[in-house]
């Protein structure tokens, strides 16, 4: 095929049949501030991790609410639970309790 | 006449609890690892023999550290540890004196009055039959006390005791019973033959006169033996195992055996030889600041010895370790904590691949922020000119960003994970060249000290910078102000630096002392070695530590620890500074005015002031 220069961007929406919540529900559960994140960032500026490679605690807790939940677990991992981000979060999130609690989750459910 | 049948409720117990004592602390010699064995047996014939048994006399009988606590809690354990060991011996020797030296049934002379009641030819009779008077008397009176303590824990400086289980409570039952059941039974001989002192003689002359004693004698003499026996029986599956184990447990950490990086037999030496005395219960801030009163040592330890354990109590802990410093036994409390924690590994071994091989300049003196650090450009800042003012040729190894130095994750109980990045920072140590590690954070200063096995020296900033001050590479001159100085958890109790920055701040400051200071500081709040802590609980916990520095009204906190500050600055009333930033002021010779310094920088800021370095 003649290439023009263009590429398929891969679809960013969700698909509802494949979308797991479990983690979701079970992490908000253990830990209700994971529903309190405005998404501002500064999780992720100052992300200890985020200098090595492309990683932020932001975009782990948005895309696992979005059900990518396989992803996030591998993902999670990423994280060195040095704390950095609770200390900067606006809303006061524990951080560092979520992540944990995510990697217990997938170790837990043999993920 | 030296047997009786009611003797045998006593020998009974007696023989069951030595036969399960050598049984345990042979297994759990031989549990232990190889080299453990080794420093054992090394040991046994060095000095370190005869230091081991001094700390057996003043720890499990006089109960030395006990009284620091409190005077009447350390009396209540001595009087009952070291008086019945007394009137034991003091029996012996009554009963030795008496037969003239023959070797006597082990039973002899606990009931020697029930055998012989004719003490005539006993030589000195009155000194014995007064000691032993005596000595009945004085642990009478800890039991008094102990007795007391259940309903009025304050009087011995408790404010919460342990709650014990229903065995437990038997035992103590049977213990309590022990010395008034003597107390009769010699009484009620003392009645009949005059064979007491001034105890018992006076109370078995006052029973005579209305108690028909020929004939209670021998039920006393039988209850009392009764509750030997069941004391006895009972040992071995309650807290009064401690009283044999905590002996043991001294040889061993006499003799340099240490908890690992996971459980062992000498774990099991530790649990047993808890007494559930409660002291740390009063000390944990989760229970004096937050009423969580379940996961404390005494509690935590109880779970772990009935093979209970419980991941709640497991993992809320501050690791502040405010419970190792102020128990009696000197039970390594966090370190076990973190090795049940590592029970389950989260994290895999390769879960930091990315990190790639890094840059780094050659210097003599590695100075390393770490994460938190990194949210402090001020202590950074300070430190690099203080470098420069006194002509350090150093390197900042992780000016572009830390890998974290991993005590986040062994705290979490990740030890594989933590392992991991221990090995990547290694490598960036190893290739700066450098001679000697600086580091402004504790947390980094205790996994560098404890863990990394590096092979030059680690300094924590408050050492390094004293050490270039007194060499006079740095001239700091002097304030009016007055600074009062907090004790990070892993500076202070995690590695035993208190004096240093002390030295430093009053060098140039008026250095005020907080209510809670050195080993009995608080922890900030900001703890990383619990993770489910809500940010109210941390908000409590730093309140009460600020209210416990500014006791004596300080115009600056100081502090040598970027996550006590970081905690800090966002509640205190005063400035917040570390001790980097208060030296490089005073060697510039101009204290900054600490009204417009004293800025409790709102959180979302904090994004912007990592974005300035
Ligand atoms: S705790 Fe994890 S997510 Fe948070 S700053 Fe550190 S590395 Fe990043
Ligand atoms: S700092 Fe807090 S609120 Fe902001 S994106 Fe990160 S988690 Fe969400
Ligand atoms: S851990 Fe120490 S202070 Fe706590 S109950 Fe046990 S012996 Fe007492
Ligand atoms: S380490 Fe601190 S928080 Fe944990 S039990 Fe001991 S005193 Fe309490």
């Amino acid at each position: 095929m003649a290439d023009f220069g263009y590429s398929l961007v891969k679809s960013g929406k969700t698909d509802l049949d494949t979308a797991g919540n479990a983690l979701a529900r079970s992490v908000s559960e253990a830990e209700p501030g994971f529903n309190l994140c405005i998404a501002c960032g500064c999780c992720v500026a100052t992300c200890s991790a985020g200098r090595f490679t492309n990683f932020g605690f932001r975009e782990l807790i948005h895309r696992i609410k979005r059900g990518e939940e396989k992803l996030m677990i591998a993902e999670a991992e990423k994280c060195m639970l040095c704390g950095k981000c609770t200390l900067v979060c606006p809303r006061n999130i524990n951080t560092r309790n979520i992540v944990l609690l995510i990697r217990k989750h997938a170790i837990i459910k043999g993920l | 006449m030296k047997y009786d049948p009611f003797v045998l409720p006593f020998i009974s117990g007696m023989a069951f609890v030595l036969i399960v004592v050598i049984g345990k602390w042979t297994i759990w010699f031989k549990g232990l690892p190889f080299s453990d064995k080794k420093k054992f047996l090394n040991g046994l014939f060095s000095r370190k023999f005869i230091y081991a048994s001094r700390e057996v006399v003043s720890e499990s009988m006089l109960h030395r550290k006990v009284f620091r606590s409190n005077f009447w809690l350390g009396y209540m354990h001595m009087s009952l540890a070291f008086g019945w060991f007394l009137l034991i011996v003091a029996g012996n020797l009554e009963t030795r004196w008496y037969s003239h030296g023959t070797i006597n049934p082990p039973w002899y002379p606990i009931f020697f009055e029930f055998f012989v009641h004719d003490l005539k030819e006993l030589p000195y009779r009155r000194f014995f039959v007064f000691a032993m008077d005596f000595l009945l008397l004085f642990v009478l009176s800890g039991l008094f006390i102990a007795i007391y303590k259940r309903y009025r824990s304050g009087f011995v400086g408790m404010k919460k005791t342990t709650r014990q289980k229903t065995i437990d409570k038997l035992a103590l039952t049977s213990l309590w019973m022990i010395f008034p059941l003597r107390l009769l039974a010699e009484s009620f001989n003392a009645g009949l033959y005059d064979t007491g002192g001034f105890l018992t003689n006076t109370l078995g002359h006052y029973f005579a006169r209305f108690l028909p004693l020929e004939l209670l004698r021998y039920p006393a003499w039988l209850a009392y033996s009764i509750a030997l026996g069941t004391f006895f029986v009972s040992m071995p599956f309650t807290r009064y195992m401690h009283i044999l184990t905590e002996i043991f447990l001294i040889f061993l950490r006499r003799f340099g055996i240490r908890e690992k990086q996971a459980h062992s037999t000498f774990t099991d030496v530790e649990l047993n030889a808890c007494s559930r005395c409660g002291i740390c219960i009063d000390k944990c801030q989760l229970s004096s600041d937050l009423e969580i009163n379940n996961i404390q040592p005494a509690y935590f330890l109880r779970d772990l010895r009935d093979r209970k354990p419980d991941l709640f109590k497991t993992e809320t802990c501050l690791i502040c370790g405010r419970c190792n410093t102020s128990c009696p036994v000197g039970i390594e409390n966090t370190n076990i904590r973190l090795n049940e924690r590592s029970i389950h590994q989260f994290f895999s071994a390769n879960a930091y691949e990315y990190i790639g091989k890094q840059e780094v300049k050659n210097g003599k003196v590695a100075f390393f922020a770490g994460c938190m650090g990194h949210l402090n450009p001020l202590t950074i800042k300070a430190m690099l000119t203080l470098f420069e003012k006194a002509g350090v040729e150093f390197t900042f190894v992780d000016e572009n960003g830390s890998i974290c130095c991993g005590r986040p994750l062994k705290l979490s109980g990740n030890f594989m994970a933590a392992g991991n990045l221990v090995a990547k920072n290694k490598d960036l140590i190893r290739e700066s060249k450098a001679e000697i590690l600086v580091t402004t954070c504790p947390i980094c200063y205790k996994m560098f000290r404890d863990d990394y096995r590096l092979d030059i020296p680690v300094y924590h900033h408050s050492e390094y910078l004293l050490k270039l001050v007194e060499e006079n590479k740095l001239d700091p001159g002097f304030s009016p102000s007055t600074v009062v100085f907090h004790d990070p958890c892993d500076l202070g109790r995690g590695s035993g630096i208190y004096e240093q920055p002390r030295r430093l701040i009053a060098r140039s400051y008026s250095l005020v002392e907080a209510d809670h200071k050195k080993k009995d500081s608080l922890c900030c709040g900001g703890s990383l070695g619990i993770t489910a802590l809500s940010g109210e609980n941390r908000k409590t916990l730093t309140e009460a530590t600020i209210a416990s520095l500014t006791l004596n009204h300080p115009e600056i906190i100081a502090t040598a620890c970027p996550l006590c500050k970081k905690t800090f600055a966002g509640q205190a009333d005063v400035r917040v500074a570390d001790i980097a930033e208060l030296l490089l002021e005073a060697v510039d010779h101009k204290p900054a005015d600490h009204k417009a310094t004293s800025v409790a920088m709102h959180k979302p800021a904090d994004c912007l002031e990592e974005v300035e370095i």
